[in-house]
């Protein structure tokens, strides 16, 4: 089973709610940072890192040799990542997506392979977690290929927590498609109501089960407790505004580890969503 | 000789467009019979990137030699001069006007991109 959490804008608590999340379950979990652009949960997480592997994607370097200047492959690359020349073929490889339809059409086998690295993948142990974290390169432009790989760790048997990237582009949607939850972490202000709604609209395009942690839950107004009634979106945590909490995360701890009347609440969350799901899974 | 030139209409009344990936035309001038062919941009002008790679391959296959534009990327600039094509940058006014002023020899090229990515 997969539970990503994720949550409409940045700075909701989701990176919160993903590492005490997976430290309460009672079972061997794996959790995932695919928040690749600012992986954080190994500050709270503090794992052993055991390994640490560069991630490369296909860019074509082209033979001047062989290549007769056809102009055919920056004709299929939709993404402007090839000007031919005359017989000179320029490659810009920031742009290219790595599909290899320029390698599949060239006629003279002039298409070789070349790497662009895409970022870093760590992972190592915190007592019964097993933990992963994409970390893309300074200056990288796509994501998705580096989360679908630190994705590609998981088994059909483990119970993986994916920290999704906060927002509804490419990325987040990489990091929850095909998960079978989506724990929305979100405050219950207008903007973090706006932001929310976006989101809500995406993971029900996925088709994924969703439930809510309200963080600073004792701020704003009630609009957002409407809006998952009338969207039938069930609230399965409250986290109030409090000061010792900011301060624990502030200097990077779990609060059920300083606060370990907290572990219960979050252990009660996994439950939640196990029950969520199940129970959509019997209406359907 | 023909000199490329970003325009926003079809005809060499029309206004130099600043923009060099995303102009909607490039007027191609032959400048001694001032004959011209307007090429339709704005295929490449919707491209969410490599707008400018795209114009510089057209005008490059269109044999022209230099381009005259307001503003020109990193990457449209890199491969105009893999193009071997010059440019000139900083151009206003109308599209006869620019090849007044190259005609009178008035023109310095430009030796880098002057402006940002995604242009
Ligand atoms: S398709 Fe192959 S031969 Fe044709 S221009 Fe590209 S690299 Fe050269
Ligand atoms: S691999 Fe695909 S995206 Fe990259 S240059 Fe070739 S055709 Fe373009």
């Amino acid at each position: 089973m997969i539970i990503s959490v994720a949550s409409g804008k940045g700075g909701t608590g989701k990176t919160t709610v993903s590492t005490n999340l997976a430290v309460s379950i009672d079972r061997e979990v794996k959790l995932f940072d695919c928040d690749v652009e600012e992986p954080n949960a190994h500050l709270f997480l503090n794992p052993e890192f055991e390994n640490s592997t560069p991630v490369f994607t296909f860019v074509p370097k082209i033979d001047a040799d062989r290549c007769n200047g056809c102009g055919k492959c920056a004709e299929i690359c939709r993404f402007n990542a090839l000007a031919v020349l005359g017989k000179k073929v320029l490659v810009f490889p920031e742009l290219c997506h790595s599909c290899e339809g320029c390698r599949d059409i060239c006629p003279e086998d002039a298409v070789e392979e070349d790497a662009r690295e895409l970022g870093v993948i760590d992972s190592g142990h915190r007592n019964g977690i097993f933990f992963v974290q994409g970390c893309m390169r300074i200056g990288e432009a796509m994501s998705p290929p580096l989360i679908r790989h630190v994705r590609s760790y998981a088994r059909p048997e483990d119970l993986v927590i994916i920290d999704a990237p906060p927002g509804t582009s490419c990325p987040a949607i990489n990091a929850m498609k095909g998960t079978d939850f989506v724990l929305m972490v979100t405050e219950p202000t207008p903007f973090g109501l706006h932001d929310l709604k976006l989101a809500v609209e995406a993971v029900k395009v996925l088709n994924i089960p969703c439930g809510l942690v309200v963080n600073r839950s004792d701020i704003g107004d009630r609009q957002l407790w409407d809006y998952a009634v009338q969207e039938g979106l069930p609230i399965l945590l409250e986290i109030p505004f409090d000061r010792s909490i900011a301060e624990i995360y502030s200097r990077g701890q779990l609060l059920v580890e300083e606060v370990p009347s907290w572990r219960p609440i979050f252990a009660r969350l996994y439950d939640a969503i196990v029950d969520t799901i199940e129970t959509r899974r019997s209406i359907q | 000789m023909k000199i490329a030139v970003t325009s926003q209409g079809k005809e060499l009344a029309s206004q130099v467009d600043p923009r060099f990936g995303r102009a909607p035309y490039i007027l191609v001038v032959d400048i001694d019979t001032m004959n011209f062919e307007a090429l339709d941009n704005s295929g490449n002008a919707g491209a969410f990137k490599g707008a400018g790679i795209q114009a510089a391959t057209m005008v490059h296959d269109k044999g022209a030699e230099v381009v005259m534009t307001g503003y020109c990327g990193p990457k449209a600039f890199a491969t105009l001069q893999a193009a071997e094509i010059k440019v000139v940058s900083d151009i206003a006014g109308t599209v006869a006007d620019a090849i007044e002023k190259f005609k009178s020899g008035s023109v310095t090229y430009t030796t880098s991109a002057n402006a940002d990515a995604h242009w």
